[in-house]
């Protein structure tokens, strides 16, 4: 019972509170001045073109992203799994990424990324892979590119933690009979390792997916302020905060956090009808 | 294992209670103390310190206490903050310190100084400051400091090609593109011109100042309230800059805020910057590559009959409506804005005091090089249309920028942006007719 007591103080009341901001028009300077103005919030939302914008750009940005860190991420768990010297240094290290503060690799990677100054441009250019300098952050064309590049980067260790530890999990008596058998290892992947691996794969794909539907501190710190990568959550801030809105915010937190409860659901009918077969 | 990772538990716990007490009770004790007075400061640069300076100095005169409490860097997260502390009626902060471009935000909030700063005294400020921190007749916040944009060039370059400071915008493409072109055939890769293009506030100073140096470019939202941002000499010379991205400017610009410039300009990669006054003493600092090989000075005029002209920043000081020690905090905020401490705060800091005396007083002048031509700029400085848009500004500003910022990024012409720009800000006023 105290359980529910905390709980509900302190995840349902700011959540009901939320919900009730939205269907009003409070602005930030005076919280207790709204009126009740119905669903007109979520209709500005969708008329929107700056929301229509973020909502794309939050999927494109979920889809690209998770499905890179998924590769990426097998193919490093899998060289984990082997045995070899060192793969207990090996393991710590490739995490490191992971383990940066948000914040510090996107202030980092800005760095990095920098037109003038940014050491990969120089790098690509040393390589004569590139003749101009490339403006990563600022230009239309790259600044999603760039935002998934250091996402990749930063979660890809996550994700191979996840799939290290399902392989770890796999009955190795599949394998010894494979390799009694003389299968080719490509062939044993395919067809023993991955469908093995695939419940480990879904749950893995869920957590990142959910968790890139709401990206935020990445966007904020690399590209803030660009509508190329603007994301849902990108602009509930920008209406909550710059702009006192505190009415459509709510509305686009609360459009957001059905959005997520969707692909949740989602997620869960289709992974679970796959585990049924 | 078990016991001991148990144990370990336990004795994280513990210390986590203690650190939580420990902060709880101090906080608790602070608000206990009924006479503090609380004053947010700054932490850019020096502005901590000096501000610190300030209120001990305030201190010792009275024999009253304040506590200095520092605020966020970035002025959006600031604003917030204060928002939030104030939309809460919370008077956990006596003192606020207040951007030039949030008076009409805050009005709400905040007390008439007026009623505590006698009108002769403020007859010694700045008018546009007093006019622009002067929301409905009631005087929200003192002047503090001011700043202005101004423009950094590379000495040393403008002498070897022989090229004059650059009069006009268009007078500086074609000193850029000289410049560029000689020194890339030397194999120096240089750019002509950086500025803050990134999709924020900083862009709107920006491009205001292109704007508002042309004869009848306007200033986005005219006091009267009425938008003239969609006009032949807004609409041509942000095209103008448009077809410089590229080719004297990096693309990359469009994602530079001031310190991006710096870096640029500072590391001798850049002939022109577009800065605030903050960067001149850093640039001419020892471990600076173009130390001594820099010069500063008004930005250009737009076309012969412009004007040159910097957009206004700066800081001031604001009493909350909330506080509980009005007429004390009112007496710190008189003594922190006075001739005597602002002398000292522009000869510590080198902060540019809101007041024309202090401009000829020769102390000030010889200790800081800049004071000259400020005082020249500061009488044509572009006012943000704050005022006039009111709560509304910062959706004004915002719709400016990314209108501007699409036109750089080569999406859409200025026409058609600026006729967008245009329309979102008269669906915000009513057609310009009530701003609230």
């Amino acid at each position: 019972m105290p359980t529910l007591v905390v709980l509900f103080l302190v995840a349902g009341w700011p959540l009901l509170r939320t919900l009730w901001f939205s269907f009003t028009d409070t602005s930030l300077s005076d919280l207790k001045g709204g009126q009740f103005v119905g669903v007109d919030n979520f209709f500005y939302l969708f008329e929107d073109s700056t929301w229509r914008q973020s909502f794309k750009n939050t999927v494109i940005f979920a889809a690209i992203s998770v499905s890179l860190e998924t590769i990426f991420g097998l193919i490093i768990a899998l060289v984990l799994n082997a045995h070899f010297k060192g793969r207990g240094w090996l393991r710590t290290a490739v995490l490191i990424p992971w383990a940066i503060p948000t914040i510090i690799s996107a202030k980092m990677w800005g760095w990095i990324l920098h037109d003038v100054y940014g050491v990969l441009n120089e790098i690509l250019i040393f390589c004569h892979i590139i003749k101009e300098p490339l403006a990563w952050t600022a230009s239309p064309k790259l600044a999603m590119v760039s935002v998934v590049l250091v996402d990749v980067w930063k979660t890809t260790p996550f994700m191979a933690l996840l799939l290290l530890a399902g392989l770890q999990l796999l009955p190795q008596e599949c394998f010894e009979a494979a390799r009694v058998d003389g299968i080719h290892p490509l062939r044993v992947f395919w067809r023993v390792t991955l469908p093995l691996l695939k419940p480990a794969i879904t749950v893995a794909v869920i957590f990142r997916s959910l968790d890139a539907l709401r990206i935020f501190d990445l966007i904020y710190v690399l590209t803030s302020g660009s509508v190329e990568t603007v994301s849902m959550s990108v602009y509930a801030r920008q209406q909550l905060f710059d702009f006192q809105s505190v009415g459509i915010g709510s509305a686009a937190a609360t459009l957001l956090f059905f959005i997520i409860s969707l692909a949740t659901l989602g997620f869960l009918m289709t992974g679970g009808l796959k585990q049924d077969k | 294992m078990g016991k001991k990772g148990l144990t370990f538990l336990i004795i994280g716990i513990l210390l986590g209670l203690c650190g939580y007490f420990f902060f709880f009770k101090s906080s608790i004790k602070t608000t206990e103390d009924e006479n503090l007075i609380h004053i947010t400061c700054g932490m850019v640069g020096l502005e901590y310190k000096t501000c610190q300076e300030g209120v001990a100095l305030w201190e010792k005169k009275t024999g009253k206490k304040a506590k200095v409490i520092p605020a966020p860097n970035g002025s959006n997260e600031r604003l917030t903050l204060f928002q939030q502390h104030l939309a809460a009626g919370s008077d956990n902060i006596d003192i606020y310190q207040v951007d030039v471009v949030w008076p009409g935000l805050l009005v709400k909030h905040l007390e008439d100084l007026k009623n505590y700063i006698p009108s002769e005294t403020l007859r010694e400020y700045f008018p546009q400051l007093i006019e622009n921190n002067t929301v409905s007749g009631a005087l929200v916040a003192m002047p503090w400091f001011v700043q202005v944009g101004f423009l950094y060039y590379r000495k040393d370059l403008l002498e070897k090609y022989h090229r004059p400071v650059p009069q006009t915008w268009e007078e500086l493409e074609e000193t850029a593109k000289i410049i560029q072109e000689e020194e890339s055939k030397l194999g120096h890769s240089i750019w002509g011109y950086v500025f803050q293009g990134k999709a924020y506030e900083g862009l709107t100073c920006n491009a205001l100042e292109w704007i508002n140096s042309h004869k009848n470019g306007g200033t986005i939202v005219e006091a009267s309230g009425h938008v003239s941002l969609n006009n032949p000499a807004a609409v041509g010379i942000v095209n103008r800059i448009s077809s410089w991205i590229g080719t004297i400017t990096p693309e990359g610009v469009l994602n530079y805020e001031q310190e991006d410039c710096r870096g640029v300009f500072q590391s001798g990669k850049a002939i022109f910057m577009r800065n605030w006054p903050y960067a001149w003493p850093l640039l001419n600092s020892s471990d600076s590559p173009v130390a001594g090989k820099i010069g500063i000075m008004p930005l250009p005029k737009g076309g012969k009959d412009g004007q040159n002209t910097g957009v206004l920043g700066g800081w001031n000081l604001s009493l909350s409506k909330y506080s509980k020690h009005k007429k004390d905090a009112a007496d710190l905020i008189q003594f922190l804005t006075s001739f005597e401490e602002l002398k000292r705060r522009s000869q510590a800091g080198g902060y540019f005091p809101p007041m024309e005396k202090l401009y000829k007083d020769k102390d000030v002048l010889s200790s800081n090089p800049l004071m000259k031509i400020m005082n020249d700029v500061l009488h044509h400085a572009s006012l943000r249309p704050s005022r006039q848009t009111r709560s509304k500004y910062s959706q004004v500003s915002a719709a400016f920028w990314n209108a501007v910022h699409s036109v750089l990024s080569k999406k859409m012409t200025a026409e058609k942006s600026f006729e967008g720009a245009e329309k979102k800000m008269n669906f915000l006023s009513k057609h310009g007719t009530t701003w609230s």
